[in-house]
């Protein structure tokens, strides 16, 4: 067979069918993570501490075990016994501590006990009867104040090797990279502008909340039916938090309702396995909105310093950043990311970047699309907006002058291959957008994002039918449109229309391991492992026609759907079509299916630009987002309607993020607003049309030359709205959310 | 819990008296099963007041007057053919309430008796000289709107008083109210401020003005000083600059994750002014 290896022309990939999956979701018929019960299923429920930080000197549930209704109850004894080790070294044992709290509750609505019951309500009202003795602690929830010296110590030991001496034990990661000599570059600049940013702790905000069914026999065999973006991380989690082998536990993924990252990790599942084993009965654990808001993960909060160098034609001399990151009472917050992200789209001579990981009293941070990259971003692009204003410049002539391009040496290391920043700024310079008229009162806000992408375990498999149908299993959680670009990819290899083939998100009994639906990966790396296992199948079908026609293998190529002789003198035969093949299969060597097993290590970095106008109501400090467009590199874009989706949906993420969102804690250290009511995301009146740009510069570690999309949507948001709204309000806002008491007292400030 | 579901208001009444616990009418239910779903206040007796005849009537009286049932729900407000032209603000500080679902079964008397100082009708219901007709145990009274709340879910009302009508007065010749919130979102969002505005003119001249302040007290307030800044004026810029001062001087807010002090005392004045400009187009015969 003769198929190219890198592609530029397509049948299928680039067009825009229906998803496969959207007649069961707008008719209901899709099974979401409630949407499941079993035969003598319990309810199960979880008692979550009132307090910030506290010392649990006795938990008696005595009461509610002799309840009638209540089957089981469970607290952390009833879970393994997972090593600790500093760092991210000791993630299972991060994520058992925060499943189930052992020694203290570490923030407000983490997790104690959990009951399971007859009913619903039999739980919830079961955990009135479990009485807890806390001893109150101190409490931190803000970044800067859990590093200073007399901060509550959140816990010994926690930091890794990479925590220089001398730092508050709250801190447990450090990370330090760049090239070149600030110092120098610094005294080359002809204005220096250094200022301080903060930011605050944004949830996901996915609509469905968790839920699951677990099963679990005193044999050490289970059953898990949840809402996730990784079944097999669910899988691996579950069986070191409940002492089982990890494949004695069957994990399907139901659909999902989102997840943004916050889904890449076990919360419920656990429990609810913990309590089927001990009750000997299926268990249904589904979380209330609030306790989503208090126990799942929010973003990190920030505190950050940016320091940034220009000469007069705009040439950035040298950047410097410190970012600070608190991710809650475990360590995990990305302020590695953040560094290495903030300065990644400029190709600087001298850069340096320093980021904390910081533990506090707050949940378990959680990935949110490009976790960490977006506050860098808003420091970064606030400091060099402020020069633009200042030297007179036009911020994306200074962008497009300062841009990475292949060759240059990203901020954080690498060298990057082919990349698609400059194209980027070339559309937005180019697009109406950038030239249209402001109206007084409004401003504009440019800001470039960058996100590295990831590949990630895969397997593939795809099975063809005697009727010349295909499936596909892959293993990641479609959670953006991916079955539909999954179906386009194989309809390009196989040749055979895209309704003629089924995708499924197989089981962790099904399919070899895949990584999480995150990093972007999904439409690279089981893309790439979909087109790979097509071909697997193709090579196949090609030896079957060869034997039919009796000429070599090698004389047979692949066209259109069907086995051809790959030239005039391989043969004078009828194009032999795919479903022909596939008739007969079970007397010519047996079923044909194909498979895929890697981990692609060819993602490809991302860049977007973002074009933000913003009003400012003078008087009441309100703002509205009057036009927006997002410009975004995708290699290649499968299915273009759902990359613009992406492009669509981190734009409005970012909106609210950057205006109204935030994590609010009382005195007491407790959250004050978990409820969508008090936790302002943006509702659809509050935003405008997002036009969006797809620009493609095809990556070179994809056969079609997909770059993930996923992610980078929601980089520059923050800074382009700031910028937009800091050039409307004529002055800085220098922390988010910009809400409007920030924005009037800001204004006042100003005079 | 025990549900209800009275004929009259009399045996409404009676039920409310006779019960022990708490209490709770169900009108619409917005507040009350949102409170209960969330453990914020389990009723131990649920008065469902929507099957006792008339409660979605809306009856323009003889004198221009209006009686609206208390089951009346913002939809049927906004619906109505004519009292949105006598009362715009009345009507749209209703329809900010919720969404599309909400309106369907919110109410006015739901919204002012579950107490809140945010509640949107309220400011513009003070601004109408609203009353509601009140039935107890020892017969009825009717009591003007800004004497039901007492502080934060509190209302005046006696154990076993049920709302039992709502008297809009007739609006008369030259006159136009109006209701402006602020909110951080376009919607679905709870007033960090609120204002109520009505007025009559003689000429270009107010000659009676009533203003009512939400959200930046522990009640909703009717201020007398804004009114005094704005009758017998043409609603120059020196009297819109003394209704704000008054609005903001009549502040006593706090601090909460919805809005600072500073900020609801700063917006109360610039709402003031811009809902005062919408009543003065209205009362005369402007579109606004
Ligand atoms: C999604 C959502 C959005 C909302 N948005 C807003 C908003 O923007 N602005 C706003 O102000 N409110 C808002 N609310 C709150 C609520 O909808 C309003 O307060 C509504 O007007 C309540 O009316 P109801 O008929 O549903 O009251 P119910 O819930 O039935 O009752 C509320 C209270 O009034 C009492 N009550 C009811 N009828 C009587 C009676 N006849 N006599 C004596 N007491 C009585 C009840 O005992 C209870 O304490 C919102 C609610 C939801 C769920």
């Amino acid at each position: 067979m003769a198929l190219d290896d890198r592609k530029s022309d397509f049948t299928f990939v680039g067009t825009r069918p229906n998803r496969p999956d959207g007649l069961d979701k707008v008719t209901g018929r899709a099974k979401f993570g409630a949407d499941i019960s079993a035969p003598g299923m319990l309810h199960g429920a979880v008692l979550r501490s009132p307090h910030a930080h506290a010392r649990i000197v006795k938990i008696d549930a005595s009461r509610a075990e002799a309840h009638n209704d209540v089957k089981a109850v469970v607290t952390r004894a009833d879970f393994a016994d997972v090593p600790f080790k500093p760092g991210l070294e000791g993630e299972f044992w991060n994520v058992l501590e925060n499943v189930m709290a052992g020694e203290k509750a570490l923030y407000d609505g983490h997790a104690v006990a959990a009951v399971a019951a007859t009913s619903a309500l039999a739980a919830r009202d079961a955990l009135k009867l479990i009485e807890v003795e806390y001893e109150v602690l101190p409490h931190v929830t803000d970044v800067d104040k859990a590093m200073a010296s007399d901060a509550p110590i959140i816990r010994e030991g926690a930091a890794d090797y990479s925590v220089p001496e001398g730092m508050h034990p709250n801190v447990v990661r450090y990370h330090e990279s760049g090239h070149g000599d600030v110092e120098a570059g610094f005294a080359e600049a002809d204005l220096v502008i250094e200022d301080s940013f903060v930011t605050e702790a944004t949830h996901q905000g996915y609509i469905e909340p968790h839920a699951c069914l677990g099963m679990l026999g005193n044999d050490g065999k289970g059953e898990l039916w949840c809402t996730t973006q990784g079944h097999w991380i669910a899988q691996k989690t579950c069986a070191a938090l409940l002492g089982i082998e990890t494949s004695q536990l069957r994990v399907t993924a139901s659909e999902i309702g989102g997840g943004f990252g916050g889904k890449t990790t076990v919360f419920i599942e656990p429990v609810a396995l913990a309590l089927s084993r001990k009750a000997n009965r299926p268990v249904k654990i589904v979380m209330t909105r609030s306790e989503v808001f208090r126990a799942t993960g929010p973003t990190s909060s920030a505190s950050m310093d940016v320091k940034i160098g220009m000469k007069t034609d705009g040439t950035i001399s040298a950047a410097q950043g410190v970012f600070r990151l608190q991710g809650g009472a475990f360590p995990g917050a990305p302020g590695d990311m953040t560094a290495m992200c903030a300065f990644a789209p400029y190709n600087l001579t001298n850069v340096k970047q320093i980021g904390y990981d910081v533990m506090s009293n707050r949940p378990k941070q959680a990935a949110y699309r490009a976790p960490g990259a977006p506050m860098g971003a808003f420091a970064v692009e606030s400091v060099i907006d402020e020069l633009c204003n200042k030297l007179g410049l036009d911020p994306v002539d200074v962008r497009l002058k300062n841009a990475a391009h292949e060759g240059t040496k990203a901020s954080y290391g690498p060298t990057y291959e082919r990349i698609g920043l400059v194209e980027t700024l070339e559309a937005a310079k180019a697009h109406p957008h950038y030239a249209a008229p402001l109206k007084p009162g409004q401003g504009r806000g440019i800001s470039c994002g960058f996100w590295f992408n990831h590949g990630g375990e895969t397997s593939v498999s795809l099975a063809l039918s005697e009727d010349g149908s295909a499936q596909l299993m892959v293993g990641t959680p479609d959670i953006g449109g991916s079955r539909a670009s999954m179906a386009l990819m194989a309809a390009e290899v196989l040749g055979i229309a895209y309704e003629n083939i089924r995708v499924t998100v197989a089981d962790t009994a099904t399919l070899g391991y895949n990584d999480v639906s995150h990093g972007s990966r999904v439409t690279y790396a089981s893309g790439l492992a979909t087109i790979k296992a097509a071909k697997h199948a193709v090579e196949k079908l090609c030896e079957r026609a060869a034997a039919k026609w009796g000429i070599p293998v090698d004389a047979v190529k692949w066209e259109d759907g069907c086995a051809v002789p790959s030239g005039p003198n391989a043969g004078d035969f009828d194009p032999m079509p795919l479903a022909d093949i596939t008739a007969d299969m079970g007397s010519t060597g047996g079923p044909i299916s194909g498979h895929f097993e890697a981990t692609p290590e060819g993602a490809g970095v991302s860049f977007g630009t973002h074009i933000v106008d913003a009003e400012v109501d003078p008087e009441t400090g309100k703002t509205s987002i009057t036009r927006y467009t997002v410009i975004q590199d995708a290699g290649k874009a499968i299915h273009p309607t759902y990359v613009e989706g992406q492009f669509q949906g981190g734009a409005a993420q970012g909106i609210g993020w950057a205006l109204n969102e935030e994590y609010i804690y009382g005195e007491d250290g407790r959250l004050q607003n978990s409820i969508f009511l008090d936790y302002r995301i943006p509702v659809a009146s509050d935003l405008p049309m997002i036009d969006t740009v797809i620009v493609e510069v095809p990556n070179p570690g994809h056969p079609f030359g997909v770059r993930g999309v996923g992610e980078t949507g929601i980089v520059p948001p923050l800074a382009a709205i700031a910028n937009a709204v800091s050039n409307a309000a004529g002055v800085r806002m220098k922390q988010l959310p910009m809400s409007p008491p920030r924005i009037l007292a800001a204004l006042k400030d100003n005079g | 819990m025990d549900y209800h579901s009275p004929a009259s208001f009399a045996e409404a009444s009676a039920l409310a008296a006779n019960a022990t616990g708490i209490t709770r009418f169900l009108a619409g239910g917005t507040d009350v099963l949102v409170q209960l779903r969330s453990e914020l206040v389990t009723p131990d007796t649920l008065i469902d007041i929507k099957k006792i005849n008339g409660v979605h009537d809306i009856t323009r009286n003889a004198d221009g007057s209006w009686t609206l049932g208390v089951a009346t729900t913002g939809a049927e407000m906004s619906e109505h053919p004519d009292l949105g032209k006598d009362w715009p603000g009345v009507v749209e500080a209703m329809d900010l309430i919720g969404s599309t679902q909400v309106q369907g079964r919110a109410t006015l008397t739901g919204n002012l008796c579950n107490g809140s100082p945010a509640a949107d009708s309220v400011p513009a219901m003070v601004a109408a000289g609203v009353t509601v007709t009140v039935t107890g145990p020892d017969g009825t009274r009717e009591i003007a709107v800004e004497d039901i709340p007492t502080g934060p879910g509190k209302i005046s009302l006696a154990k076993g008083e049920v709302v039992s009508a709502v008297n809009i007065p007739a609006r008369g010749e030259n006159a136009g109210d109006a209701y402006l919130r602020f909110i951080p979102r376009t919607e679905m969002d709870i007033a960090v401020v609120g204002v109520g505005v009505s007025l009559r003119l003689d000429g270009d001249t107010i000659t009676e003005a009533r203003v009512s302040l939400g959200a930046i007290a522990p009640t909703v307030l009717l201020v007398e000083d804004c009114a005094k800044a704005l009758v017998g004026s043409k609603l120059d810029d020196a009297a819109l600059d003394a209704l704000a001062a008054a609005a903001s001087a009549a502040c006593n807010p706090i601090d909460d994750k919805r809005g600072t002090i500073a900020f609801r005392t700063e917006v109360a004045g610039v709402l003031a002014k811009r809902a005062a400009k919408i009543a003065y187009a209205r009362a005369k015969g402007e579109n606004a």
